[in-house]
C-alpha cells in the first residue's frame, strides 16, 4: 500500500482527462492522474502511483531504481502488482 | 529465511561509511530514528548497520500504517463487516491484521463479505456495480495514502453515489514525532525523514524539530545508497552542531509537497481531537476524521461502530518496538509464537513492520557483521 510503484504515462482518456492509461512493468492500467492537476504529466513521462493515483512525477532512472527497488522486496511488490493487475478504475 | 542482499554500487557505500565513521566523536553514541517502515525495510534487506559504527544506532520509527492500528478499530471494522448489507473493502495489507476475534482473512472465510481492493476507486466502482448493497472503504495509512482517499469522497461526492463510505483512519506523521519527542523512553539524536509521506505534506512541517528540538532530519529516499547518504547527512550536521532539515531526496519529494494532494485532504477530511495509536496511546489531533460536509460518506456516522479500547495481547511488546524502545528481537514472542505466517502483533504481519523486516532477512540478534569495522578503515 505504501509502495510507490513506477509506470510510464501512454495516453489520456478521452472523456476523462483526469484519468491515463499507464504502462507498469508490461502491465497497463488506468490510473487517477488527478493530483498532478498543477503540472500534469505528458505522454511518455513517468509517474510515482500510490493505490491507483499517480502521486509525483519522476525521470526514467529514478523509474528505474524505483522499479530495483520494488524487485528487491519481493513478495510484497507481487502482491501489490497483483492487485494493479486487477484494478479497474474508471 | 532469507539473507541479506549485496546491493549495487557497494564501492560507493563503503566510502559513504568510511566518511560517516570519520564523523563520530570518540566517546559518543548516536541514535538516528529512521520514521517511515518503508526505510527500516531497506535498511534489514541490506544488513546498513553493518556498514556503520557501532556508536550509532538507528532506531525503528511509527511509520507503519498497518502497524499503528490499534485492535479497537480492527474490532469497529468488522463490525461494520458482519452488516448484511455491507461489503466491506480494504487494501491487502489490512487482511491479516489481527482484532480480537481474528483479522478480516478469518471472517472472510467465515462468510463475512471483506474484498481486498488496490485503490479505494476499486470500491467507488463496486459500489456502482452493487447499488443495493453498502459499499465502505476502510481507509488506512498516513499522508501517502490519504490524498487518494480525500480524491474519491470528492468523486463519491461530484456523482452523487449514495451507497459508498468511508471507515476513516488515516493517521498524520508529525503528532506521533511530536509524540516520541516528548517521550522520556528516549533520546534520539536525529531523524531519517519518511520520503513518500513528504511526497504529500513536503519538508516544512519538520522545521519544528530542528528549530524547537535541535535535531537535524534528512528526507530520505528508499535505495540503500539514499539512506547512507542521508546518515552521512545527519553526522555532517551533528559534527558541526546544526540542526536543520534537508531533503535527500529532492529527485521526487517537493519541498512545499503536493499542493492539490493537501486541497483535497483539506476539503474532505478534519483533524480528530484525539486517536489511539497502538503502542503509543492517545495521541492530540493525529489522524483524520470525514469533515462534516462529507457526512453522507462518512462510514461510522452512518452505521455506528462499538468503539471500545481493546488492550493488546499480554505477550506482544508492538507497543515499545513502534517507540523504539525495544528491538523486535528483544520481544519475548519474536520469532517463536509470533511469526509472519501467525502474526500476533501487527509489527509481524506488514512487511514494513520492524519485526517482519528482522524477521525476512535473519536478524535474530543485535550483533553486527564484523566486516563494517574493516569497511570503515577504508580510505
Amino acid at each position: 500500500m505504501c509502495l510507490g510503484i513506477p509506470g510510464e504515462v501512454i495516453e489520456f482518456l478521452p472523456e476523462q482527462p483526469d484519468l491515463a492509461r499507464v504502462d507498469v512493468s508490461g502491465v497497463r492500467r488506468v490510473i487517477n492522474v488527478g493530483l498532478l492537476a498543477d503540472e500534469p504529466p505528458e505522454p511518455g513521462e513517468w509517474v510515482l502511483i500510490h493505490v491507483g493515483f499517480a502521486l509525483s512525477k519522476i525521470d526514467e532512472a529514478e523509474a528505474a531504481a524505483a522499479m530495483d527497488f520494488l524487485e528487491g522486496i519481493g513478495q510484497a511488490y507481487e502482491d501489490e502488482l497483483a492487485a494493479l493487475r486487477d484494478s479497474q478504475i474508471e | 529465511m532469507r539473507f541479506v542482499d549485496e546491493f549495487r554500487d557497494a564501492d560507493k557505500a563503503h566510502a559513504l561509511a568510511a566518511r560517516i565513521a570519520a564523523l563520530c566523536e570518540p566517546g559518543r553514541q548516536y541514535k538516528l530514528m529512521e520514521v517511515c517502515g518503508g526505510h527500516t525495510h531497506t535498511i534489514y534487506k541490506h544488513g546498513l548497520e553493518d556498514y556503520l559504527p557501532e556508536s550509532i544506532t538507528l532506531v525503528h520509527g511509527p511509520g507503519c500504517p498497518v502497524c499503528v492500528i490499534p485492535m479497537g478499530r480492527v474490532d469497529d471494522a468488522m463490525h461494520l463487516a458482519s452488516r448484511p448489507d455491507v461489503i466491506m473493502t480494504s487494501f491487502g495489507d489490512m487482511m491479516r491484521v489481527p482484532g480480537s476475534n481474528g483479522s478480516f482473512f478469518d471472517a472472510k472465510a467465515r462468510g463475512t463479505d471483506i474484498r481486498m481492493v488496490y485503490s479505494p476507486l476499486d470500491s467507488l466502482k463496486l459500489a456502482r456495480a452493487n447499488p443495493d448493497k453498502r459499499v465502505v472503504f476502510m481507509a488506512i495509512g498516513f499522508e501517502t495514502t490519504a490524498p487518494s482517499t480525500a480524491m474519491t469522497l470528492l468523486r463519491a461526492k461530484a456523482e452523487g453515489l449514495s451507497n459508498f463510505s468511508v471507515f476513516c483512519n488515516h493517521v498524520t506523521i508529525i503528532p506521533a514525532i511530536k509524540a516520541i519527542l516528548d517521550s522520556p523512553d528516549l533520546r534520539l539524536d536525529g531523524f531519517i525523514g519518511p520520503g513518500h509521506v513528504s511526497t504529500v505534506i513536503g519538508c516544512r512541517p519538520y522545521e519544528f524539530i530542528a528549530a524547537d528540538h535541535g535535531k537535524p532530519v534528512v528526507v530520505a529516499g528508499f535505495e540503500p545508497l539514499d539512506i547512507l547518504q542521508s546518515i552521512y547527512m545527519l553526522m555532517q550536521q551533528l559534527a558541526e552542531g546544526r540542526s536543520e532539515v534537508e531533503n535527500q531526496y529532492s529527485r521526487v519529494v517537493p519541498w512545499d509537497g503536493n499542493l492539490v494532494a493537501l486541497r483535497a485532504i483539506g476539503e474532505t477530511m478534519e483533524l480528530r481531537p484525539y486517536f489511539e495509536w497502538r503502542g503509543l496511546g492517545f495521541i492530540s489531533h493525529s489522524a483524520l476524521r470525514v469533515r462534516e460536509s462529507y457526512a453522507d460518506f462518512d462510514a461510522e456516522l452512518l452505521f455506528g461502530v462499538p468503539g471500545v479500547r481493546v488492550a493488546d495481547p499480554k505477550a506482544c511488546q508492538c507497543g515499545e518496538v513502534l517507540k523504539g524502545v525495544l528491538k523486535p528481537w528483544e520481544c519475548k514472542v519474536f520469532g517463536t509464537a509470533c511469526t509472519p505466517e501467525t502474526p500476533i502483533g501487527t509489527c509481524m504481519v506488514s512487511p514494513e513492520g520492524a519485526c517482519a523486516a528482522y524477521y525476512n532477512y535473519g536478524r535474530m540478534t543485535r550483533q553486527r557483521v564484523p566486516q563494517a569495522i574493516e569497511l570503515s578503515s577504508r580510505p
